[in-house]
């Protein structure tokens, strides 16, 4: 590792630890973490944009193409500033209404397609009883038609449709179960991840400043 | 304040105090040279993806989407690097995207370095795209034609002057799509990507999202699903089986004895908890 990639690890490493230290308590080592991460990504963000699309899409193609056309979107996002100022605000309702109607007509129909239709397709499939994805099936369909009767309140819970709707909770609690499950394996993998780096950074650190000592060597 | 109600007011850092023991103590059994090792069990929709690639064949083209930002990084990197690895070591050409605003720069990182192990080219083995805004907009876009949203690629290439991208016009032209994602930009692979076009397409997501997403894996919407370090793991394991990595590539895998004790010890909380909650209620009663 070369002293300038050391300097580069070392910066993470104690980032690393700054960030962990408000599992103890808020302090300022956390809060400068914390705002330096906010600040980096803000404008690693601006500059991606500005170059990525900003340029080809507006600079490039109007002033250096001569493609007079890309100057209405242009003009529409331009427009979109103006929320900045009370007295001129409402002119950025144009821009948001073409958005919003070129955004809506091509999102609802793959919504309801992909979101609702697909699903029902699959519920409603014949349900072959001779093998276990069958009852697997039978469980999903049964699972599925409790958790609507739970989400039905124009009838009072009670008797068989209450029977129904009980189990229906039960079928949410073991969802939510499984989410907070994955969740915390998600955690734990950041978690584990953030470890290891600080245990090879001190391998590193280790070797680095041995052959400092040993040999006045900067790799 | 008896014994069970102190259990319920117990200082959460006593909780992250315990978590960190769970987790340096693997470490510690390591450096003392008493490795811990968990095979994986292999879930199907894990094994799914991982089988599409292994069925690829050489010149095939695959794109790969890495949707995440450093954020994610730690649960997704490992396997984003494990599909790459998997496809130059087979020849396979991927096309890459990475429609998550933080995240072009760190999959330039990974692509290089992966594409530097197998010597292999940019515009001949493979394609950086980069990244645009609006991710459900880009994928409608590339799934007609990759000029629309990119007409040069992440390093200002003109994608027509690349030999590999001269007889593909867009995403139905490979393959299928591997998203790698961390937020919202699988669900536009999942609506305005393969839902509108219909080519084949699998996730790898972060632990906190797979839940979601295993009903469309139910429907047939994607052909498999990698949840999270875990999924990584399982497919670190199956390419280093067939030996598309070897055993000190492992990234995912080296994680797996931290996150087994860590998950004992949260588990055991939890019993803990629950116990405390009911036994303090039937002290009131």
């Amino acid at each position: 590792m070369t002293l300038v990639e050391m300097i580069w690890t070392s910066s993470a490493a104690l980032l690393t630890l700054f960030t962990f230290s408000y599992l103890y308590k808020d302090n300022p080592f956390y809060k400068f973490a914390e705002h330096l991460v906010v600040g980096v990504s803000a404008g690693y963000f601006a500059i991606i944009l500005y170059y990525g699309s900003f340029v080809p899409k507006v600079i490039d193609t109007i002033f250096k193409q001569g493609w007079w056309y890309y100057s209405i979107p242009a003009a529409l996002g331009i427009l979109m500033w103006t929320r900045f100022s009370k007295k001129f605000s409402w002119i950025s309702r144009f821009s948001l209404a073409f958005y919003m109607g070129i955004a809506v007509g091509v999102s609802i129909p793959l919504t309801l397609q992909n979101y609702v239709l697909k699903h029902l397709v699959e519920t409603t499939r014949p349900i072959n009883f001779t093998s276990l994805n069958g009852i697997w099936q039978f469980l999903v369909v049964v699972f599925v038609f409790s958790t609507l009767t739970y989400f039905f309140f124009s009838r009072e819970h009670k008797g068989a449709f209450g029977v129904s709707a009980k189990l229906g909770i039960g079928v949410l609690m073991i969802a939510f179960g499984a989410g907070f499950g994955l969740t915390v394996m998600g955690r734990v993998s950041l978690l584990a991840e953030r470890v290891l780096f600080l245990k090879d950074y001190l391998v590193e650190l280790k070797y680095f400043l041995y052959m400092l000592f040993k040999y006045g060597i900067l790799l | 304040m008896g014994f069970y109600d102190r259990l319920m007011s117990l200082d959460r850092r006593w909780i992250y105090l315990f978590v960190a023991i769970a987790v340096v103590l693997p470490i510690l059994l390591e450096e003392f040279g008493i490795p811990i090792s968990i095979p994986p069990y292999v879930t199907p929709e894990a094994k799914s993806v991982y089988t599409f690639v292994h069925k690829l064949q050489p010149d095939d083209v695959l794109f790969l989407a890495i949707d995440y930002d450093p954020m994610a990084m730690a649960e997704l990197h490992p396997v984003a690097r494990a599909i790459l690895r998997q496809c130059f070591k087979k020849d396979v050409r991927v096309i890459i995207s990475a429609l998550s605003q933080n995240g072009p720069g760190m999959a330039e990182q990974l692509i290089s370095q992966t594409a530097k192990e197998y010597n292999k080219v940019n515009g001949i083995d493979y394609v950086y795209l980069g990244y645009k805004p609006y991710p459900g907009i880009v994928i409608m876009g590339m799934s007609q034609n990759f000029k629309l949203f990119f007409p040069k690629d992440y390093y200002g290439n003109p994608l027509e002057s690349l030999p590999m991208m001269r007889k593909i016009r867009s995403i139905q032209d490979t393959k299928g799509v591997i998203d790698v994602a961390a937020g919202m930009v699988a669900d536009y692979w999942i609506n305005d990507g393969a839902g509108r076009y219909n080519y084949p397409l699998a996730l790898a997501v972060t632990g906190v999202m797979a839940a979601d997403y295993y009903p469309f894996l139910n429907s047939g919407q994607i052909f498999g699903l990698v949840s999270g370090m875990k999924g990584a793991a399982e497919y670190e394991y199956l390419a280093e089986k067939d030996g598309y990595m070897k055993k000190e590539d492992f990234i995912a895998n080296r994680s797996m004895p931290i996150q087994t004790f860590a998950h004992v010890v949260v588990i055991l909380f939890i019993v803990i908890g629950n116990i405390g909650y009911f036994m303090s209620k039937r002290k009131k009663v």
